[in-house]
Parts: C-alpha cells; structure tokens; sequence
C-alpha cells in the first residue's frame, strides 16, 4: 500500500488558471485515496464476511426433537417412547451378557489395530450372511454371493444405494413401502435415485394394506428397486404373514423388480431368527438375486459400535468376485474401510457356540419382554374401560406400534401426560415398562375416549 | 438367468492393498514390506501403544459403560479434546466458539464429510464446478473422495520436485496464483503423503499470503500429527498459522498413526468459522451429510482417545508414545543415509533424512521398483514411496544394498 499525502485543494482553489494537468494530477490524488480506501475497506469485509453466510439452518431431527424436549420435562412420570433403542425393564440400556463375554474373550487375546480389509473382518462377514441366510442355503454354499460388513444398517443401505446408482443402469427408481423409515428416503435420494411408494399401511385397520400393496406392486415398471423390510416394519410394526409374502414373491418376480430387502431386526421381531429371516430365505428360494442389508445395533445391543452387512447374491462365483470388487471402490472414499470392535464382537457370538446359543436365549428375552409389554398395554387399556379395538397393537411386531393415535392425540399426551412419541403416533414398545404400562394406557384413554 | 449384473466390470484391486496381498504370498524369508503406512516395531510388528491397552482395560473393566448410540456429531468430549490437540490448547478461534468438530470414520470419513460439504455449501450451493487442487502427488485417495462427493474439476498443484527431490515451491505458488478465486486447496499439515517433503514455515508463510488474497480455501489433511516431529505442536504449527491469519478452514484430522488406532476408524473432522453462528450452521448441516452416510459414528475409538486426551498422566504418556514411533523413524532414516553413502550408491541422498514422516520418496524409477519387487523381494509403491516403518536393524543392510544394486544396474 503506498503512502498517499494528504490532498490539497487550497493550491487550486484561489486560482482561475487552473490546469489540465493539476486537474489530472487532483483527479489522480482522489482515485488513490479511493484505492486506498477501498483496500481497507476490502480488508474489513475478508475479515468480517464468512464463506458461510449462506448456509442455511439444517431443520431440526424430528426423532431427536422428541427426545430433546423429553429430556427437558421434569414430570416424573415423563415416558420417551420415541427412543428407537432397547430398554430393560427398568427402562435402562441393557448391555447382553454375551457381549461382556465375548468382549472379555477378545480383550484376553491382545489384538493389534491393524486395518481391516475395504470389505471389512472376514470371519465377521461368513457369519453375517449364514445368520440371515441359513448355513445350509445353496447360496452360500456355491458361494454366488457377496457379503460386506458395513457400518451398521445405514451404512450398508448407502453402500446399497450407491452399488445400484453406479451399476443398475436399467432404472433410476426405488419403491419404498409407505410408510418407511424416515432416513431410507435421504439416503436413496442422495445416491442419484427417484423415490417412489407402494401401499403398504392401511390406517383404517392398523394392519397391511394387503390388496393395496398388491395393486402398487403390479403396476411397478419392470426392473425398478423394491425395498421390503424383511421383519418387524419400521414404523408400523405391520408385517406380511406367510402366505402372503408367497404372493408377493412371485408378483414381484413376475414384475421382474430388483429386490432390496433391510433386515434391522433379525431375533429381535419374533424371538426366533430362523422365522424372522423367512421372507428372506424364501424370495432367494424362489429365484431372487437380492440385496440385502443386515443391522447387528438392536439385536445384539451393538448400537454404538455401528456393526453392519451388505450382501449381493449373484448369478455365479465370477459376478460375485465383480461385484465385490466394485464395492470395495465404492467404500474406499466413504471410510476406506471399517471398525474392528464391534464386528470383532459380533463374529465372536456367532462363531462360538456357547455364546451363540446363549445370544439366542438374550435376543427372545428381548423380543419377549416387547411381547409381554403389548400385552400388557392392551389389557390395561381395557381395564380403563376403552372400547376401542386395540387388536394392532398385539398383532404387530418388534419395537415401534404404530398407535393409530391422530397428531391432536399426541400433543396432548405430550403436553398433559409428559409421553412422548413421534407425531405419526408411532411409539416405541421398548420404552414402556411394567412399571409404567399402566400410566401408559390410562393416559391413552384419556385422550381417546 | 440373464442377470442384472451382467455388465458389471471387475474392477481393479486399490494397488497400496494388492502390495501388501502379495508381499503376504511371497515366501522368500528376507521379504521386506516398505508398502502400506503402518508402524512397525524394530522387531517389524504392530506396535499397540502401552497407553491405549491401559485405555482399553479401563473401558473393558467399567461397566458402567454400555453400547448405545453416539450423537450424529460423536461423542462430545472426543469431538473438543481432538480439536485442542489440533489447534491448541490456548487457541484464541476455540474460545471464541468458533471451532467445532465432527466425529468421522477416520481420516477419509473427515475428508469425505468435508468434501460432501463443500459440494453442496460451499462457493454457491451444489457448485460441482469449483476447482479442487491437490498436491502433485498426493495420497491416492484424494482424488476420488472429491469426485464422489460431486466435486468435476480435481486438478494437481505442482509440489514435488523431481529433479531436486524436494519442494517446487516456485511452481506451487504458479499454481496458486493461477487458481480461479474460490478454488479449495486440499492442504498436508505435516509429513506430506507420499513425498514426506512439507514446506518451511516461511514457505507456509508466502502459502498463506497467495491464499488469503485469492480467497482460495484451505483443506487441511492431518493425519501424522506428533508422528513427523515427535512433537505435537510442531507438527500442527502451519494450520494454527493459518488460523491465526484468519482463514475458516477445514481440518481432517486422523487417529490412526498417532494413536496405532487404524482399525477403530478415529477421525475429527474440525471446523473454523468466522463466528458461532456460522459454525452452528455449517455443524447442522454436516449432520445431515453424516445421517445419511452412516447415521453416528463407531464409539470406541473414540472413547479411547478422550480418555487418553483428557486424562493428564494418560496424554503425557500418549505423547511419549509418539515420540517413540516418531524417534524410530528418524533412526532409520539416519542409518539408511549412512549406509547408502557408505556404499557409494550414486546420486543424493540428503533427502532421507530432510524428508519427514512414515514415508519417504526415494526417486527410483518404476523399472528399479520393479527390480526391487521381483527380484529382491522388497514391496514399495511404483512411486517409488518406502514405508519407512518398514526398516529394522535386521533388514537395513540388505534393503540398503539393494536400493544399491537397483540405482547401479537398472536404468
């Protein structure tokens, strides 16, 4: 910055004559005084403007909206049924003992921290694809498919989600039951796929939309993603029986969709793994190469440890050995690859019998405790005197009900009773206790009658 | 059945991995591994720090602790603690509340958050046309984390001078001079991956001028802090400078050397803002990068190094640690100029003991890597980049002579 003298213009202003040049050189004095002032002005600007002004306020998560405001009641009979995590009977975190095991057993061994491979702990991903898919399944067996360990449910649906973008060149559509989880839409979205729905919640019955569903599906254009949830539908709770699975099966294979089914809830639906993974293993018996994406954060209580399966079953070995090639290019720039501690767990509970069969025993207590709370809530709202038909509320299944109740309802149960739930009136099942079950139902009541 | 995958193609194995596969396969028993960036002891193993398997006995023995879920962002006291360690414990840009950090899977978690950030937010929104620069070479993963997050225009800056083997620095401040305004510059703090080459503090100095008067945004990649010098502070001083100066910045931020955590993905990704406000904004909407990527991060990795960081005898230990990896590096280092001068290999080797870090870029071409691969069973990357971890007392002669006889027979 050059040193600018201040400006005179009493030399010019007693004269008559006053040059061309003295006008250019006072015109020149102005332009760096301006120059110069503009520099510091620009100075100020740079320092004080941010690259960031026009970054707008992400909107606030509506699950942890719920569990924000909880936190801030003081009525102690407060209730967070929005929490989507596991809850003992004295609503605390419950921690599986065959996890303390198993976690005792490894810290015994002294591991190194070595990477793991792009496609994650080997012995973790076998075990992974023979929990869902069964240890004899033809599958595994001529080793047509690939099975990766992600990190937990999400990010296995986005490795899902970026393999179809990138390769399933023949459709940009995925079809979601309505409703779903709320974060399958972002996640598919931002992959570079069109979001599209099927029937599936008939708020009329609380139950499937079965005849609906069935509808939606055949009008499905070819090769388009279908995601199904195999077990314990998240938010409703409402799962296909049997039969009708069988039916969709054989339409969806008809319509020639690309089947993608999330498994968040393994053991945790029914108690019985074999019959929760049932629609799974029956779709691949009928002829579906499916993906498939695995959560191990509520059925082993590894929430925090973010353990996780994407499997791809192909045509053969060779497409098997293609197509994990390519999702190891796709996980290289997310993570480059994943963390041991919580696979390292999971792997030790599926491959040592005795922790295995001891995980069985923990996963139906947890199922049956949800079960029992059903119960519970629909026997004391009856003992209220409600007359309502509350039959959902038993026959659906694994953590979320999905109440029935309207957003009015809600509010009033958060407002006047302190229970919180999201305003679809979905609550989770897992945070209802003996203790409050009938705090629960009286409330409902209340706000039903 | 016709198959929908049909077209998929086989695609190629990420070569810094291949290496290591084959080094694992071959059977000759004196193989060196100089390839994947690990420590390794003098006895060539993984070396778990004392601290974290004093750490990891404490989370084990406490059973108070459970599994549940971290927030978005991770856990709050690793989040901060990190960012101290990054800025400083004194830094003026964190009492102002206007640092904040998000827990990431690792050091690539942080670049990728970053990057999917400054795609959607950054230089308009959604501008995939922003110029992205990174060193001339850079770590091979740079490149396609921006281009997965959107990013069409990734370019080199000069950096490497092959002819000196050191800094081009001329041709880097070309480079930053001819940037359009607004590019983003993926910087390396400290112990540049591959070359180990960083600049001097003046040359950070004359960096920073071009930068701040171009508006050209600064992206720094951490991943050796405490690891290149043996000192912490050292290591972070040309981020805390560019802090100092005013930039808002990125830093990613890794655990996996520094703390030998590599398989527990410990990453921090730490943001500087011009004020609170903006930060809380820029943070919000980071959340929703990280929810539909993986949702939360993993919790114990994380938890181990706030522990370690926030326990005052535990951080000290953690820093002698370091110094240990960083002081056996520079050992052989030393040893390997010695040896190679010693025996008369032609050419210079000052480099190896002015480059910094795990790696050093030797300057032998890919025909005299080969050599050293096929027939000298010695795994370096065709760039001739050497793991310098990979060295022992027991393998240095003999690596050392055969760089001798790749230099004098392989042109």
């Amino acid at each position: 910055m050059k040193t600018v003298s201040p400006i005179s213009l009493k030399r010019y202003s007693n004269s008559s004559q006053i040059s061309l040049k003295s006008w250019a050189d006072q015109l020149n004095n102005y332009l760096a005084v301006a120059a110069y002032l503009h520099s510091i002005l620009n100075f100020f600007f740079i320092f004080l403007s941010s690259w960031w002004t026009e970054v707008q306020m992400g909107p606030p998560d509506p699950i942890l909206g719920v569990t924000e405001a909880f936190k801030r009641d003081t009525n102690p009979k407060k209730m967070n049924l929005g929490v989507g995590a596991y809850r003992d009977d004295q609503g605390k975190p419950f921690v599986l003992s065959c996890v303390r095991k198993a976690e005792a057993q490894i810290a015994a061994k002294k591991l190194d921290k070595e990477y793991l491979p792009i496609g994650g702990l080997a012995e973790f991903s076998k075990a992974c694809s023979q929990l869902a898919l069964g240890p004899d399944n033809e599958v595994l067996k001529s080793g047509r498919s690939i099975t990766i360990q992600t990190i937990s449910g999400t990010g296995s649906l986005r490795v899902g989600a970026n393999f179809v973008s990138r390769f399933h060149n023949a459709s940009r559509d995925v079809y979601l039951p309505k409703p779903s989880w709320g974060n399958h839409t972002p996640i598919f979205r931002d992959a570079g796929m069109q979001l599209k729905a099927y029937s599936y919640y008939d708020p009329k019955t609380c139950g499937f939309d079965f005849k609906g569903a069935l509808h939606d599906i055949s009008k499905i254009p070819e090769k388009s993603v279908i995601v199904l949830h195999a077990c314990a539908h998240n938010p409703t709770g409402v799962d296909p029986r049997p039969e009708q699975w069988k039916e969709m099966a054989a339409l969806i294979k008809k319509r020639n969709l690309l089947v993608f089914f999330d498994m968040a809830y393994q053991g945790f639906a029914s108690g019985d793994i074999d019959r929760d993974a049932w629609a799974v293993r029956d779709f691949i018996e009928q002829g579906h190469n499916i993906l498939l994406s695995q959560s191990f954060a509520k059925n082993m209580g590894l929430y925090g440890e973010r353990v996780g399966g994407f499997t791809v079953v192909c045509k053969d070995v060779e497409e098997a050995k293609r197509v994990e090639s390519q999702l190891k290019i796709l996980i290289r720039p997310i993570y480059s690859n994943p963390p041991m501690n919580g696979a390292r767990i999971a792997s030790t509970i599926l491959n040592t019998p005795e922790l295995y069969k001891e995980w069985l025993v923990e996963v139906k207590d947890m199922a049956d405790r949800i079960i029992t709370m059903r119960e519970m809530f629909v026997s004391n709202l009856k003992k209220e005197g409600s007359t309502h038909n509350w039959q959902h509320v038993t026959e659906q299944i694994g953590m979320f009900c999905f109440t029935g109740l309207k957003p009015e309802q809600v509010e009033r149960l958060i407002k006047e009773f302190s229970i919180y739930m999201t305003k679809d009136g979905r609550i989770s099942v897992a945070g209802v206790t003996s203790a409050n079950v009938g705090y629960l139902a009286h409330a409902i009541h209340a706000v039903t009658k | 059945i016709m198959s929908i995958f049909g077209e998929v193609p086989q695609a190629a194995p990420v070569a810094v991995f291949k290496l290591t596969a084959d080094f694992r396969e071959d059977q000759n028993p004196r193989k060196v591994n100089l390839g994947v960036g690990a420590y390794r002891t003098d006895e060539c193993q993984p070396w778990v720090l004392p601290v974290v398997r004093k750490v990891e006995k404490m989370i084990a023995d406490d059973h108070s602790l459970n599994h549940e879920y971290l927030p978005i962002l991770g856990l709050p006291e690793f989040r901060s603690s990190s960012s101290k360690i990054a800025l400083g414990e004194d830094s003026p840009a964190i009492k102002d509340n206007r640092v904040g950090a998000v827990q990431c899977l690792g050091g690539t978690g942080a670049l990728k958050i970053g990057a999917e950030f400054l795609r959607r937010w950054y230089n308009g929104t959604d501008n995939t046309k922003t110029p992205v620069y990174v060193s001339a070479p850079t770590w091979e993963n740079h490149n396609a984390v921006f281009s997965n997050a959107g990013f069409e225009d990734i370019r080199p800056y000069k950096y490497w001078d092959a002819g000196k083997r050191g800094l081009d620095l001329e041709g880097f401040l070309g480079d930053l001079e001819s940037a359009p305004d607004h590019s983003i510059f993926v910087l390396h703090a400290c112990a540049h991956n591959p070359t180990g080459t960083d600049p001097t503090q003046d040359q950070w100095k004359q960096i920073a001028d071009v930068m701040m008067r171009k508006s050209l945004f600064a992206f720094f990649d951490s991943a050796y802090q405490g690891f290149a010098s043996g000192n912490l502070d050292k290591d972070a001083w040309a981020v805390r400078y560019f802090v100092s100066q005013g930039f808002e910045l990125f830093c990613a931020q890794s655990f996996s050397k520094n703390f030998g955590l590599y398989n527990e993905r410990v990453g921090n990704l730490t943001v500087v803002a011009k004020d609170q406000d903006n930060l809380n904004r820029v943070l919000s909407q980071m959340e929703k990068i990280v929810r539909i990527t993986w949702s939360n991060p993993p919790s114990q990795g994380a938890r181990l190094v706030a522990i370690t960081l926030n326990t005052p005898e535990l951080f000290a230990e953690w820093k002698d640690n370091v110094k240990t990896m960083a002081d056996r590096v520079l050992l052989m280092r030393a040893q390997l100029k010695e040896k190679l001068k010693a025996l008369g290999t032609p050419g210079t080797w000052e480099h190896i003991t002015e480059q910094i870090g795990m790696f050093s870029f030797t300057g032998l071409n890919p025909k005299q890597v080969e050599y050293l691969v096929k027939e000298k069973h010695i795994y370096l990357m065709a760039s001739g980049r050497i793991n310098m971890c990979g060295l022992t007392t027991k393998n240095i002669d003999y690596v050392a002579e055969s760089i001798h006889e790749a230099v004098t027979t392989v042109q």
